[in-house]
């Protein structure tokens, strides 16, 4: 029971993660239909501002968040602007394969910077350092740190959503564009600020892999922004409260198969759970079958 | 995806080894043809596995330095031709090739580890050039079912001489009876070291009560830790790299696990102390150098290295030094200078004395010599054994 408990634990720390790159999919597939494979290299770049910024320039914990999420802000739209917003009429294949190569180009570009060696972190502030026994489940500091600012996030990011001005131009344009557009509704600027956002939120899913994990490589965001993608699709792609469900969801499942089964097997769990989603309900759990309009 | 992602990671080596070769080229335009022996050197200079690849070509250099200023072998100086190979298998295999075809060396040192070594063996074999890692240590490097492979030499001990050494070291040292075995799925040296340990340590009455693997470049250890930690053992053996030793470490000790953890010489890097940072405690690993060694031939190995590099050398430079000495001692002796001579010169080492110990190539092209414990104590100090 203790053990469950603690696996949970460990669930939901590595579940708010997911969940946190997963919204930056779900929203820009939302508003334009795309499947933004550079997302997981926007987590990666977060995640080596976060280690400059920590071990280069000796920052602070929250300075360091808010600088990667700002940095990671800026790359997000100009990826938008550079390599997307030019293929807005094109077809969607030649915008996906694009993201690809904006992913590749992200990698090796890092790559070529800071070397393919894995950098660490360093030592962390004591603060940080502490964990905490509830009963016989150790819980430390990085976790509640991991998933208090993820939930934090996801708070904010409703408000926005739900009660800006922007947010309601984001929800109309994600419905019909054009009658966002004769509405006077700025798409551009609406799609833009839809991926500032999403990278916003990644960046800030690096720093915290960063720090969990103590261990970052210029490859790190592959196989993270696959599974993100996964639980995207798992609870409906397009649609924020399927992001979150999917994340803790797959958090869990991984956890999950490695305490009671294998570690090996973690990541065929994820990619079947892809699989059976997309063949029984490919709309995902919280998806609803729109029918298409000729 | 996968497959544009491998494309392009080709083409960027592809651009990468054009560069190197200009720089090689102007290296050897600088000796006067006909008195230089070419050596190349294949190593994983970056990547996943650059730090055993670079600690090793420190080593290698700095012999070969020390070689020349003493007059070289035979009146020749020794000129290195090297490659970086990514810590890829394939890149490993098509440098060995150019060195031994467009190069023209009489013997090709490393790379650092054994699925890359064994990569370029059958290239050894067609070219009649013998190859020689520093710390490829899989069993089945200089053998297989066929026998001993010719052309393929090292000068580190085997991975069943490591498990088997870790086992009888976790009985002795920490009267283990109950172990949990982690290993990396990824390659064969973890599965090589852990098979050993298992059949060591089980015939020696002891049990292993879980055993788990992980995959490649793997993060998250949390849950399996947690899994572990709900059993009885004595001992956690761990024969990975640093690169997820570091984190597992760490993960366990901050979930509590205060068993012993063991591993092999894929601990050796600095990279395991700072991913573990302050939880790099009772950890120790099976080894083929320490620097705490007092033996008058390692300590002067020790200044030189330090004068070189100001930092102690760890068990792969001292490799990569040894490996040096011991081609050149073998080109020295080699009737004719050239990939059969060397061989047949290398397979007749006697008693050859190296800073990671004396040894002899027995007649399966291994080193025959001692392991060394190293470890870091309950306070995370730095200790050494011999075994």
């Amino acid at each position: 029971m203790e053990q469950l408990a603690q696996q949970l634990v460990n669930g939901l720390a590595l579940g708010s993660i997911y969940a946190l790159i997963a919204l930056g999919y779900t929203m820009v597939y939302g508003i334009i239909q795309l499947i933004n494979f550079a997302h997981g290299d926007v987590y990666m770049v977060g995640a080596y501002v976060g280690y400059f910024c920590m071990v280069h320039l000796k920052l602070g914990f929250v300075e360091s968040l808010v600088i990667a999420m700002a940095v990671c802000t800026v790359l997000g739209v100009v990826i938008e602007r550079v390599a997307y917003k030019p293929l807005r009429k094109s077809t969607r294949i030649a915008v996906l394969i694009t993201a690809i190569g904006v992913s590749l180009l992200l990698e090796y570009t890092m790559m070529f910077f800071v070397g393919a060696d894995t950098r660490t972190y360093g030592v962390l502030p004591p603060f940080m350092e502490q964990s905490f026994q509830f009963g016989g489940v150790l819980v430390s500091m990085k976790q509640i740190i991991i998933v208090g600012i993820s939930v934090l996030l996801m708070v904010v990011l409703q408000y926005i959503v739900r009660r800006t001005k922007i947010g309601k131009a984001m929800r109309a344009v994600s419905q019909d564009a054009d009658a966002a557009r004769l509405m006077g509704i700025s798409v551009d600027n609406t799609i833009s600020f839809t991926f500032a956002i999403g990278s916003a939120l990644a960046g800030a899913a690096g720093v915290l892999v960063g720090v969990y994990y103590n261990a970052i490589n210029p490859l790190m965001g592959l196989l993270p922004g696959l599974k993100a993608f996964v639980a995207a699709v798992f609870g409906g792609i397009g649609l924020i409260p399927g992001a979150l469900l999917g994340g803790y969801f797959i958090g869990a499942s991984e956890t999950l198969v490695a305490g009671y089964w294998s570690s090996l097997y973690t990541d065929a769990v994820v990619f079947a759970i892809l699989i059976l989603v997309l063949v029984f309900k490919p709309t995902g759990l919280l998806g609803k079958n729109v029918r298409e309009k000729v | 995806m996968k497959r544009i992602l491998t494309g392009l990671a080709a083409a960027t080596v592809g651009l990468a080894m054009l560069a190197g070769c200009s720089g090689g080229g102007n290296g050897q335009a600088q000796a006067p043809a006909g008195d230089t022996i070419n050596i190349g050197v294949n190593f994983e200079l970056s990547g996943d596995v650059a730090t055993y690849g670079q600690a090793n070509v420190q080593g290698i250099e700095m012999a070969a330095e020390e070689i020349n200023a003493a007059g070289g072998v035979d009146g020749k100086q020794i000129n290195l031709i090297k490659y970086d190979t990514k810590s890829d298998t394939a890149e490993a295999t098509t440098l060995a090739t150019k060195l031994m075809t467009q190069d023209k060396v009489v013997a090709v040192i490393g790379p650092a580890t054994s699925g890359a070594t064994k990569a370029t063996l059958p290239v050894a074999g067609q070219n009649k050039i013998p190859v020689i890692s520093p710390s490829a240590t899989a069993d089945d490097v200089t053998v297989d079912d066929k026998g001993v492979k010719e052309y393929a030499f090292r000068t580190c001990y085997s991975d069943s001489f490591q498990g088997t050494a870790a086992a009888e070291y976790a009985v002795k040292k920490f009267s283990a009876k109950k172990a949990v075995i982690l290993r990396d799925s990824s390659n064969d040296y973890s599965k090589g070291l852990a098979d050993a340990f298992r059949t060591t340590f089980t015939e020696g009455g002891g049990e292993i009560v879980s055993e788990d693997a992980y995959a490649k470049a793997a993060d998250n250890f949390n849950a399996v830790m947690t899994k572990f930690k709900g059993q009885e053992f004595d001992v956690i053996y761990l024969p990975g790299y640093y690169t997820e030793a570091g984190k597992a470490i760490k993960q366990a000790r901050d979930l509590g696990i205060t068993q012993p953890i063991l591993g092999g010489d894929g601990f050796d890097s600095p990279v395991l102390g700072e991913q573990a940072g302050a939880q790099l405690k009772d950890v120790y690993f099976t080894n083929h150098y320490s620097s705490e060694d007092q033996d008058p031939k390692v300590q002067e190995f020790i200044t030189a290295f330090k004068a070189k590099h100001n930092t102690d050398p760890n068990a792969f430079n001292a490799l990569g030094y040894d490996t040096m000495k011991f081609v050149a001692d073998a080109v020295g002796r080699a009737s004719e200078q050239t990939g059969e001579g060397v061989q047949k010169a290398l397979a007749e080492t006697k008693d050859f004395e190296g800073v990671t110990g004396t040894f002899s190539v027995d007649e399966n092209h291994n080193a025959v010599k001692a392991v060394v414990f190293v470890g870091y104590d309950q306070g995370g100090a730095l200790v050494s054994e011999k075994g």
